[in-house]
Order: structure tokens, then C-alpha cells, then sequence
């Protein structure tokens, strides 16, 4: 095989090169996983001045740190709120949220529902790898069912979640599945889930030869890469209640959602702060201060039946 | 003439005053999870944020409210949120990404009785230590403590200025009786209140954690190219992790001596009546205003006693209290929990004080605390 | 005036929250009063009972909860049980005439008033919800703690325009009923 040689990685613009090389294992799939991003950002155009990528804690958290844009590393499962905040307080910036299947699944499991439920212009780029790998390979909510972690050494007793059909069925306008070996497909769908108005997410199943592949007969550096060839079907459409994974059987991978464009909810949120009668219209005092006292229903509507309800119109006398 | 030149005298309960403390100030993000008696913050919120440009959401929980606030800030915003107990204890990791990130926020914890989901409607002050050391790790804390609507929507307008000054999360360790009674809340006209912001970076990129001579960084705005890197690992100034012993050394220090070596500017303390008195009484919030009723009546009776009322409960006034132990003073601490305050009097006076604490649930009645001076006047130390 | 402290206690869903909060607002706002407005929450939102406090000083209030009211509203059989020992010597009693059974008028009581408000209400007003504002201007009549004007204004300002016109009724009912007459 020829070996190329060049001064500049095509990327190099991505990345803050002075942090390599990374702290990912021989054989990990993460790189392959950036490298799809960073592609489908190249490909978009997307500023990486404008985009912001905020990561929570494992293996895949530390994403954040080697990417040249602003960057969040933040706590354990709490990436996707931290994100929220960002697109909610500037909608002008791209903000991508890059983690792990237990990060975003496990710990951080009720706030990607209601974030897909709000269907909040971010991008979720969901990193699957049966495991939690920076802890040693524990046992986590995608670990495949008698799979053996270090807290599961008998098998696992449970079932993984289904987190593109979960994503798909809370609310989120695009879902894709991908695999490490399904490179090109993977950067394809990135680019999608970059472009696409509301809430977006891509889950890459991803190996991690140290601490699933180790225990679980996909020890070498490419059996997890073989073992997703063997097993992945591509489906148009699939329907997301099919997107289960079961040990050596066969998975779905494809998109599983890709819904018609509808307003966002920073757009919602934008949409009603415009009313700014404050600093633009000049309202007199007289009508701040009956606003003011509209407040007051507040405490006195805790009691039910007060004399004070709401009425529509009132602004308007 | 706009409604901004216009002083206005409104009759507000604690938990609004302390919602439009924040909006005079320039709060324009808000993100919160309802719970009893702080609710009535984020409603107020909920209303009032879209009048003036602002954005509200109501979050799934308070894990996601705090890391919510914590993203508003960093993208521009003056950001706060609300809660109370059970809340403030699930903001606690968060609340360290924050003082970790230097991510000035404000964080309202209207205080009810507890432990656990304890007393929803009624009052207590068990977050006065939790407000310094419920996070893990070390750190400096600034809380400030409320006793009245009026000094609700004034501490908002603090807390934001110091949490810019400063960079940092801070407190406003409010109590379900300030938060629920009504007063009236004079509003100054918008031209005198006096809003600090954060210090922004004059060049580009500017790393996200180098400090000027006050030990606190320039804040770089996203999206302006500056490329910041920030994460709650231990990391030099550009923000990269560096996990060693001398790095720990260096952030820790300054992110404790950028609050410790202002503490005289941060802190805030009442005194009324302490120059001739032989008792102080130590008290805060609610507490305070029945504090100020006990010392009138001891005065009455012919006791010298007076009020040291903390303002600012963190950073503690420690070398203050000392002083006037070493005048001979006698110390009542009152409060609404079991003796928190409590420890860091004796630990400041270097005497036993004597303790009048109610478990929770109602404020205390002015005599309890007269009782508290008396027998004080009469124990030996 | 020195210190004077008012409660007003009922139960849920007669208004006693907004009696109290609409009394101190005018103390506070329109008569240069300090004046503290609190609650009691009940146990349940409507029919448990509800209380609500104003304490009023010409410097500024320090404990803001009523201790021995000097005006004392009952407007429950409940909240007389509760509140009315309470009561500061000499002070003025005041009931919901109907509500409220009183076998005899304790000797320390100062001052005795009573109204049928909800009857009132209900007959003369065609609607129970404005019981508590016909209390209201029949305190502001019988203790003259807070002038005719300013607790009008104050009630006026915090009810929606819809149901004003009524409120307005319901304020001066209170306030000309005459006690003698029946």
C-alpha cells in the first residue's frame, strides 16, 4: 500500500493540532467518527467559527478538546442541556453536542427525550460502543444482552436501549444509524443531520477493542469492524421500532427519521421574545405598571377560586 | 418621558422582587424547574424575559436547569435560575462547573424546611453551609441573604454584578418567608442602577482562563473565532486539561484568592447597636427581622444587646466577629436549622455562643430570641 | 401610629388572601405606610383554611407576622377557633355575621362589628366571588384604618377590568352597610 505524505492533514483547519495525538486506544473508532464530522462540516462550509461543539465526560466527551472551534467539555450526561442553553441564548451558532452511548442514554438519558421532544436546532452525534470505556468497561445501557463488562461478568441481565428508534419516536426531525465500516454513508448522514432545522441525531456504532471487544470475542482491531459488516442491514426508512440490537444477529442500520421541516423551538423562543414593548415600542409607564400588577394574580391564583384570575385583553384598556 | 426614568413603588412579594432585581439588571436568560417556594420566581420570569428580549424555558429537572444556565452564559447572557432545596441539591455538580469554568451565573435558592422534600411550603435556612460546601472539592463561595422584597430585588442586582466582577456562580440564599411576604419594592429609575458586565478580551483568541492582575480572566464571547476550550478538568489558562499536582496548585489558587483577597469588597454586614453592646446577635434572613424585634425588647428591658445581620453569608465575616469577641462580646446566633451559622461564630469567637435554632417550618417569634439574650447575658463566658 | 396588626382568617376560596393583600398595597402605596403583607397556607388549595396578615408601622416593620392583632377579621367558625384568642385587649372584632356563630363576645374585645358579606354577595351582588371585597369596605368603614379613596383605588387596580364595575358595587355595599339595620 502506497503510504501518502503531506505537510497538512486536510483537516488540520479543524483541529487543534497541538493536542495530538489524542487519548484514544489502538483501534478505537472515534477517529473515524470525527474525521466523518469534520468532513461533512468541510463539505457543508460551515464556519467553525460560527459552530460549537460541547461534549459531556468518557471517551467520546473528549472530542471537544481536539476540535478548533469553542468547545465545552462539561459534566456527566449534562452535554445536551449545557448545548440547550448555547443555542437557545444565540441561534445564530451551529451547536453540535458529540458524546458517548452513556453519557447521552444513561446519565444524561431524560434530557436528550425532552431535547428531541422540543426538537432544538442542535446536532447530536451519539457514539455507541456497548461500553463505558474511559472507566474500564462497565456495563452501559447499549451493552448488548449476556455481553461481558467488569460489572456484568456473568452477562448482561438486561436489554440495551433502542436510542435511534427512542430518538425517532420522541420528536426529533432527523435519526440516522451508522457504523465505523460504513464510512461514507456515516459523513452523508452527518451532513444531513448538519443541515436539518430541528433537532438532529446520528448514532454511530463504534468499537472499542480495550474494554467491549476485549471480554467479548472482538478482541483484534478489526473483528468489531467485521462483526458490523456481517451483521448491519441498510433499510430504506426503517421503521424505528426495528432499530433493537441483539448479539450476533442482524441490526438495522439507515435513517429512521427525516421529518418535514417545522418551526424549532429556538425559533418559538425567538419568535415570542421579539415582543420587546419595552426597549422598541416606548409603552408609557402607565401600561408597565399594569403589567406589573398582573403579576400579583401570581400568589393569589395558588389559591383557587381568588377574585384576581387572568383576563385576556386587559392589555389592550 | 420612557418608563425607565421613572422611580416606582411597587408592592411585591420576595420571590418577584428578586425577578425583577435580575431583569433591571440585565438578566436576559432564564431556565428553571418549578418547585414550591421559589415557583413564583420563574414564573414572573416566564412572563416578564420575552417583554424585554429575553428567553425563558422551563427545563425536565434542575440537573439540566443549572447545565442549561451555565451554556446561556457562556453564549452571552446574563443567566440565572431558581429553586429551592431539593433543587439546590441536585445543582450542586453543576454549580461546580461553574465556579470551575469561573461562569458568572446566579443561582436563587428560596429555602423551605428539609431534609429531603421536608417542608414544601414553609420556611428554613439548612442551606447556609450547602451554599459553601455542597459542591465537592474546595472552593469560595459568595451567597448573599435577603430579609425583605426590597433587599431581594437589590441582591439580585448585586449577585449579577458580582458574579460578572468576579466570574463566578453566585447565591442568592433567600428563605420561603422573604421569598412569600409582600413589601414595597421602590424600582429606581433604569439610568441608576448600576450593572456590571463581564470583562471581554480586547484581542483574539484569548485564552478562556488567562487572569489579569485580579486573578479573574477576560471572558471571550463565542463564535468570534477565539476557539475556547472549557471543561471542569483541572486545565491551564488556554483551558487545556493538565491533570497534575501543580496545575491543581495554580488554578485552585487563584480561582479561592480571586474571591478571597476581595472578600472585603464582597462582603456586606449589618450592624445595629453593636459599638456598647454586650450581646451580639447573629442572624440572617428572615431570622434577622425577628432578631431586630428581640433586640429592641432587650433594649427595652435595659440589656445592651445589638444586631450583626449578615448580608453576604459567604464569604463569612470571620475577622470581624473576632474583634468583637476579643471586646468582650457575647454571641446569639439565630436560624432556622440546627447550628450552621452557629459553627462558624464559635469558630470566629472562639466561645460558645448561645444557640436559639428552630428545626423548620415557621420563622422565630421574637421573644425565643429575647430568651436567647438573657441567657446570655447570664452564662459565663 | 405605632405598630398595628390585622389578620383575616376564613378558608379557601373566599378571598382572604386578596382582602388582606389589596389592604396592605393601599397601606403601602397610597398611604405612606410600611406595611407587610403575609399568608397561611392551608393544607389544601380551596376549603382548608386560609389566613392571611398585614402588619402596619409608620418606621419599618421588623417581625412582619401579626402576634396579638389589634384588628381581627373572622370569616370561619374554623379561623375563630384558631385565631381568635389571639387577639390583642381592646382590639376590634370583626365577622362574617352567617359564618360565624359567637356565643358570647369575649370581654377583652374592644370594638364588636359583623356582616352578613357572603349573603350579600350572593343577594345583592349576584355573585359569591366579590364576599371578600364587601368585607373589605366594611373594615375600611368600621376601623378607618386606611381612607375610603386609597383602599378603593387599591382594589380597583388589582381586580381585571371586566368584573371592576362589580368590584366597585361590591366595595361600597361593604362599605354603607348598616349594621343597626337589622
Amino acid at each position: 500500500m502506497p503510504i501518502i505524505k503531506a505537510d497538512k492533514y486536510p483537516l488540520d483547519p479543524y483541529l487543534r493540532t497541538e493536542r495530538l495525538p489524542h487519548v484514544w486506544c489502538p483501534g478505537c473508532g472515534l477517529g473515524i467518527v470525527l474525521n466523518a464530522f469534520l468532513r461533512a462540516m468541510q463539505k457543508l462550509g460551515m464556519d467553525p467559527d460560527k459552530t460549537v461543539v460541547v461534549s459531556g465526560i468518557g471517551c467520546t466527551g473528549r472530542t471537544a478538546g481536539y476540535v478548533k472551534m469553542d468547545s465545552f467539555h462539561t459534566t456527566h450526561g449534562r452535554a445536551i442541556p449545557f448545548a440547550l442553553g448555547i443555542k437557545a441564548a444565540r441561534p445564530d451558532l451551529n451547536v453540535v453536542v458529540f458524546s458517548g452511548d452513556g453519557d447521552l442514554f444513561s446519565i444524561g438519558g431524560n434530557h436528550i427525550i425532552h431535547a428531541a421532544r422540543r426538537n432544538i436546532d442542535i446536532t447530536v452525534i451519539a457514539v455507541n460502543n456497548f461500553i463505558y470505556g474511559m472507566t474500564g468497561g462497565q456495563l452501559a445501557p447499549t451493552t448488548p444482552e449476556t455481553s461481558i463488562t467488569t460489572t456484568s461478568p456473568y452477562g448482561n441481565l438486561e436489554s440495551p436501549f433502542n436510542m435511534a428508534g427512542l430518538m425517532a419516536i420522541a420528536g426529533a426531525s432527523y435519526v440516522a444509524r451508522w457504523t465505523t465500516v460504513h464510512a461514507r454513508r456515516l459523513e452523508k448522514g452527518l451532513e444531513k443531520a448538519l443541515s436539518k432545522r430541528g433537532f438532529s441525531f446520528v448514532e454511530v456504532m463504534s468499537p472499542c477493542p480495550t474494554a467491549f471487544g476485549r471480554r467479548n470475542k472482538m478482541k483484534g482491531i478489526i473483528d468489531s469492524m467485521m462483526y458490523y459488516q456481517k451483521y448491519a442491514i441498510i433499510k430504506d426508512n426503517p421503521n424505528p421500532l426495528d432499530g433493537v440490537i441483539k448479539p450476533n444477529e442482524k441490526f438495522v442500520i439507515g435513517e429512521f427519521m427525516d421529518a418535514e421541516d417545522e418551526p424549532t423551538f429556538d425559533d418559538k423562543l425567538w419568535e415570542l421574545t421579539k415582543r420587546d414593548f419595552l426597549e422598541t415600542s416606548q409603552a408609557d409607564r402607565a401600561k408597565w405598571i399594569l403589567e406589573h400588577r398582573r403579576h400579583l394574580e401570581t400568589l393569589a391564583t395558588l389559591i383557587a377560586g381568588e377574585n384576581i384570575a387572568p383576563q385576556e385583553g386587559e392589555m389592550d384598556e | 418621558m420612557s418608563s425607565k426614568d421613572i422611580a416606582a413603588d411597587e408592592f411585591l412579594s420576595g420571590d418577584a422582587a428578586a425577578a425583577e432585581g435580575a431583569i433591571a439588571v440585565g438578566c436576559r436568560f432564564f431556565a428553571g424547574y418549578p418547585i414550591t417556594p421559589s415557583s413564583e420566581v420563574a414564573e414572573r420570569m416566564a412572563r416578564r424575559l420575552p417583554e424585554v428580549g429575553g428567553i425563558f424555558i422551563q427545563m425536565e429537572d434542575e440537573l439540566s436547569s443549572i447545565a442549561a444556565i451555565l451554556g446561556g452564559s457562556w453564549a452571552g447572557k446574563k443567566s440565572m435560575t431558581a429553586t429551592s432545596g431539593p433543587g439546590f441539591s441536585l445543582m450542586m455538580e453543576n454549580y461546580g462547573l461553574g465556579i470551575m469554568t469561573e461562569t458568572p451565573t446566579v443561582i436563587v435558592n428560596v429555602q423551605r424546611g428539609g431534609p429531603s422534600t421536608g417542608l414544601p411550603t414553609l420556611l428554613g435556612q439548612g442551606e447556609f453551609m450547602q451554599a459553601r460546601f455542597g459542591t465537592h472539592g474546595s472552593l469560595e463561595a459568595i451567597a448573599l441573604s435577603p430579609e425583605s422584597p426590597q433587599e431581594c430585588f437589590d441582591f439580585a442586582i448585586r449577585a449579577f454584578n458580582l458574579a460578572e466582577r468576579f466570574r463566578t456562580p453566585v447565591i442568592l440564599l433567600m428563605d420561603e418567608s422573604v421569598g412569600h411576604l409582600f413589601e414595597k419594592v421602590r424600582i429606581p429609575p433604569q439610568r441608576n442602577i448600576e450593572a456590571v458586565s463581564r470583562k471581554l478580551p480586547e484581542e483574539v483568541p484569548y485564552p478562556p482562563f488567562r487572569a489579569d492582575e485580579d486573578l479573574v480572566p477576560p471572558m471571550p464571547p463565542l463564535g468570534d473565532g477565539h476557539h475556547i476550550h472549557v471543561t471542569g478538568l483541572t486545565h491551564d489558562d488556554e483551558g487545556r486539561p493538565e491533570m497534575t499536582p501543580k496545575m491543581q496548585e495554580e488554578l485552585m489558587g487563584r480561582l479561592v484568592n480571586k474571591i478571597r483577597l476581595y472578600k472585603d469588597e464582597i462582603m456586606d454586614i449589618e450592624e445595629d447597636g453593636i459599638d456598647d453592646a454586650d450581646i451580639v446577635v447573629v442572624a440572617y434572613g428572615i431570622t434577622a427581622r425577628s432578631a431586630r424585634r428581640a433586640v429592641t425588647l432587650a433594649r427595652e428591658k435595659g440589656i445592651k444587646a445589638g444586631l450583626f445581620r449578615l448580608k453576604t453569608v459567604w464569604p463569612f465575616p470571620t475577622e470581624r466577629l473576632r474583634e468583637l469577641a476579643e471586646q468582650g462580646k457575647k454571641f446569639v446566633v439565630a436560624e432556622v436549622n440546627t447550628g450552621q451559622a452557629l459553627i462558624m461564630v464559635e469558630q470566629a469567637t472562639r466561645k460558645d455562643a448561645v444557640f436559639v435554632g428552630k428545626y423548620g417550618g415557621e420563622p422565630h417569634k421574637p421573644f425565643e430570641i429575647l430568651n436567647g439574650i438573657e441567657e446570655a447575658l447570664h452564662a459565663d463566658n | 401610629m405605632s405598630r398595628t396588626e390585622i389578620k383575616i382568617g376564613g378558608f379557601g376560596g373566599q378571598g382572604v388572601i386578596l382582602a388582606g393583600l389589596v389592604l396592605a398595597r393601599a397601606l403601602s402605596l397610597y398611604e405612606g405606610k410600611q406595611a407587610v403583607f403575609t399568608q397561611e397556607y392551608g393544607a389544601e388549595a380551596r376549603g382548608g383554611s386560609s389566613a392571611s396578615g398585614v402588619v402596619i408601622d409608620d418606621e419599618r416593620v421588623d417581625y412582619p407576622y401579626p402576634l396579638n392583632p389589634d384588628i381581627m377579621v373572622l370569616m370561619s367558625q374554623g379561623a375563630m377557633k384558631t385565631y381568635l384568642p389571639l387577639m390583642k385587649d381592646g382590639g376590634i372584632l370583626i365577622i362574617e355575621k352567617d359564618l360565624v356563630r359567637l356565643d358570647k363576645i369575649p370581654e377583652s374585645v374592644g370594638e364588636f362589628h359583623s356582616i352578613p358579606a357572603t349573603k350579600l354577595a350572593e343577594e345583592v351582588l349576584h355573585n359569591k366571588i366579590v364576599t371578600n371585597i364587601i368585607m373589605v369596605g366594611f373594615i375600611a368603614k368600621v376601623t378607618g384604618v386606611v381612607s375610603k379613596e386609597n383602599i378603593k383605588r387599591s382594589v380597583l387596580e388589582m381586580v381585571p377590568a371586566k368584573v371592576r364595575e362589580l368590584n366597585d358595587r361590591a366595595f361600597e355595599t361593604g362599605y354603607n352597610y348598616d349594621e343597626g339595620a337589622e
